[in-house]
């Protein structure tokens, strides 16, 4: 008997939940751009970096280029009147991770756009998200095909580096010209990175291949695939790895006294990282690291620490010394400023009225024209969202790219490769700001 | 461990209570105990739809990360806390799940969601019986060593076949989209529009409150008794007619579907089924936080989930508002959470219920002392 009080007020609170609601109307979202992040004198961007965990050292260097160019940006008045907020959120690397802080980034912090989200697996799992709630996801800090190949599937989405296959094809060709009797030898990522850079060098080298050896990421032991490689005779190795795998590998061919030319792919390649990491991995007994890669052949799209008298990094000295934090000016902050310039100018672009769709029709529009730093034009398009379009060979002595081509310009697939130096003159404005007339 | 935890159940009636409270406590729940979880059950079901309605798709994503946790943690609190078995792999029966979910959903006409969580937690289940009958062999340490291969183990799985699993970039999951009956259910209630993260929420933390209401009923009723009865002594267990192994597998296998059904809602939430996001790391962080929410309890996993899911977050953003550079507040979340464990381990040596408890047995027996 006493149960139906309990019953019936059940019901009623029910019932009293269901009457608070609004019933069937619903509202019809405005058809007009989206203005999210952007108020009168301010814009906020975000990204996702490793800042902790195994991929932090280097990596976490990125977003203090960007901030620093932000910063000196801002202090010059800003983009059209706002100011750039730049906020960093920390995914260890782990693509879990990467879906938590872009919830909060795109949902929390209402950022404008994402500027820069790093890497390959964590960035994939939130470009699907960022696209269905038409965030701009620009100049992603990878240089996997995925992000710039289909804009029709991905829209929002752009790269910025150039992508591992016309690298992969811009090695090839030159091994090819220069080294045709050698035995080649892979060591790949066993990702997107390492695939996308073996489908452009096997263009060229598929008949010199002799060996292909892939790692896993956070595998630490490739002395295996070392010994393979030099087991089937390989006598230049093409290198896609990232730097701790380029200091992992010299040490594993070191101690089987295995001496080929090296030539990594421009991830890999950072003399002044890849020697500290050889200290510290042989636990100081390769004390000077960027001496052992004396040699090494690598790629170049940007100017780096090692060429300080280059005008852009004169500027990027400049912004450094007076918004830089902590630290030295290191190629990855260098690699960070260069993208806060281009998206600086993809602001400049999208012109007053700053829509999310707006800045999205402006890089298609214009991308393909913004002047700096990297020595190729840029491929932006309606057609596709890939980067920066070539890159030059270089050989490091003793610590600094020589380099041994004009800049090589290409595209994915069957595009030729021709040379192209005219981007690679471009100077910055005296002002260190862009100034990319609005669309 | 059986020691300190053999006086806590799921979920626990306090021990004893007054006359009063406790009449209080049956008029509004029932005297059954089926009764009572499933009236809770309902009870938690409004405040979870007054709570997610009243949050924004942030907090919504966050709870919904909560939920997969709290499903996780509750059957590794079954296991560890009721039966005593150890596992350090529960991230690798994650993996098995987050996998299977993500497989499901490839493709363009993926099956109803509520079938793929199910497929999900039943792909874990077998392999929870696999692992589980070895495991039922094993003690303490030996336990541990063989969970923790697991852990290690399983996240190379999908890089050796890494043309069906994705290697090392794992399977990109896209979430189907929201039933359009729920969607207008829960509008005509509320008035709101259905966000994607909110419907996950939703999904979230209904699988939590049926898995909390199946795994209470499990631990208060048979089963439960010959659990904890393996846990605090196996002689006496078996002379009563307790069949350890069937005890243990059983356990095991029940904590391994949990993690299996967290798993597939963790890929749904984080969009992708990776091998990076299934660490040995995954495995001790969800330990940890049933260690701190306090052992054998529903409650303490639910607080451990909750503490997994906000402390980075609140803790980074107090870094930075404090002018910590961005490298150094997100280096203050592992730190703090570290901390965390110290105080509460010092502190609350039974986790956070437990000392919680422990309080209110002490005021009571000082009351009851002085009247």
């Amino acid at each position: 008997m006493k149960r139906w009080p309990r019953l019936a007020a059940l019901l009623a609170t029910g019932a009293l939940v269901a009457a608070c609601g609004a019933g069937e109307e619903r509202e019809e979202a405005p058809s007009e751009g989206s203005t999210v992040g952007v108020t009168d004198d301010s814009i906020t961007i975000g990204a996702h970096f490793p800042l902790t965990g195994v991929a932090a050292p280097g990596y976490s260097e990125i977003p203090s280029g960007h901030q620093a160019y932000y910063d000196f940006v801002n202090a010059n008045g800003g983009v059209h009147g706002r100011e750039i907020e730049f906020i960093v959120r920390d995914d260890a690397y782990n693509p879990t991770n990467t879906s938590q802080v872009t919830n909060e980034l795109v949902l929390s912090d209402e950022i404008f756009a994402m500027v820069a989200g790093l890497g390959t697996p964590t960035h994939s799992a939130v470009v699907d998200f960022l696209n269905g709630e038409k965030v701009p996801d620009l100049f992603v800090s990878s240089g996997s095909l995925q992000w710039g190949d289909a804009p029709e599937e991905k829209p929002y989405t752009f790269g910025w580096q150039p992508d591992y296959e016309i690298e992969g094809k811009i090695i090839g060709q030159w091994v090819a010209e220069n080294r045709p009797d050698a035995k080649v030898g892979l060591f790949l990522q066993d990702d997107d990175f390492g695939r996308d850079g073996e489908k452009g060098a096997r263009q060229f080298l598929d008949e010199q291949i002799v060996e292909v050896q892939r790692y896993q990421s956070g595998n630490t032991d490739i002395a295996p695939q070392i010994a393979a490689l030099r087991a089937s005779g390989a006598d230049l190795i093409l290198g896609f790895n990232v730097p701790s795998y380029t200091a992992l590998s010299q040490l594993a061919a070191l101690r089987l006294n295995y001496k080929p030319t090296w030539f990594y792919s421009n991830v890999g390649s950072d003399p002044a990282l890849v020697g500290s990491l050889l200290a510290r991995f042989s636990e100081g007994a390769v004390a000077d690291g960027t001496r052992l890669l004396d040699g090494v052949l690598t790629t170049e799209y940007i100017p780096g620490v090692d060429v300080p008298d280059d005008p852009w990094m004169q500027l990027w000295q400049r912004v450094w010394d007076e918004h830089g934090g902590e630290g030295e000016l290191t190629n990855y902050r260098v690699y960070g400023m260069s993208q806060a310039y281009t998206f600086v100018q993809a602001l400049q672009a999208a012109g007053e009225d700053l829509t999310r769709e707006g800045i999205v029709a402006a890089i298609e529009e214009h991308g393909s024209g913004f002047e700096g730093p990297g020595l190729a034009p840029f491929r932006f398009s309606e057609d596709s969202h890939l980067g920066i379009s070539g890159m030059q060979v270089v050989e490091i002595r003793g610590g600094v790219g020589e380099e041994l081509t004009p800049v090589l310009v290409t595209d994915i697939g069957d595009a030729p490769i021709e040379e192209d130096d005219s981007a690679a003159g471009d100077a910055p404005p005296d002002s260190g700001i862009p100034d990319q007339p609005a669309g | 461990m059986s020691a300190e935890t053999s006086e806590t159940s799921v979920p626990a009636p306090a021990p004893a209570p007054p006359a009063r409270r406790r009449s209080l406590v049956d008029r509004v729940l029932g005297r059954s105990t089926l009764r009572r979880h499933l009236t809770l059950a309902v009870l938690a079901l409004l405040v979870v739809v007054v709570v997610l309605e009243s949050t924004g798709p942030f907090r919504n994503a966050q709870f919904a990360s909560m939920a997969y946790y709290g499903i996780a943690g509750a059957g590794l609190t079954i296991l560890l806390g009721l039966n005593g078995q150890i596992s350090l792999g529960h991230g690798a029966f994650m993996a098995i799940g987050a996998y299977t979910a993500a497989l499901l959903l490839q493709g363009d006409d993926p099956l109803p969601l509520p079938v793929i969580l199910l497929g999900a937690a039943l792909v874990t289940l077998v392999a929870g019986a696999v692992v589980g009958v070895a495991a039922a062999r094993l003690h303490g340490p030996y336990l541990a060593g063989a969970t923790l291969a697991l852990a290690v183990a399983v996240p190379g799985i999908p890089l050796y076949f890494s043309e069906a699993l994705g290697g090392e970039q794992g399977l990109n999951v896209r979430v189907p989209d929201i039933p359009p009956w729920f969607a207008d259910a829960v509008f005509f209630v509320t008035g709101q529009d259905m966000s994607r993260s909110r419907y996950l929420g939703y999904l979230g933390w209904f699988c939590l409150l049926v898995t909390f209401v199946l795994l209470a009923n499990l631990a208060r009723g048979r089963v439960g008794r010959t659990w904890r009865a393996v846990r605090d002594n196996e002689v006496a267990a078996e002379l009563a007619g307790i069949d350890l192994g069937r005890a243990r597998v059983l356990a095991f296998v029940v904590s391994a579907t949990c993690a299996g059904l967290a798993g597939g809602l963790l890929a749904l939430s984080a969009r992708i089924a990776a091998p990076s996001g299934f660490t040995l790391t995954l495995s001790l962080l969800l330990l940890s936080a049933i260690v701190l929410g306090g052992l054998g309890t529903l409650t303490g996993a639910l607080l451990g989930a909750a503490m997994l899911t906000f402390v980075p977050q609140l803790v980074t953003g107090l870094g930075q508002d404090l002018g910590l550079s961005d490298v150094r507040s997100a280096e203050l979340a592992p730190l703090s959470y570290g901390l965390v464990t110290m105080l509460v381990v010092l502190f609350a040596p039974a986790g956070i219920v437990g000392g919680v408890r422990a309080a209110v047995a002490r005021r009571r027996a000082k009351s009851s002392g002085t009247t």
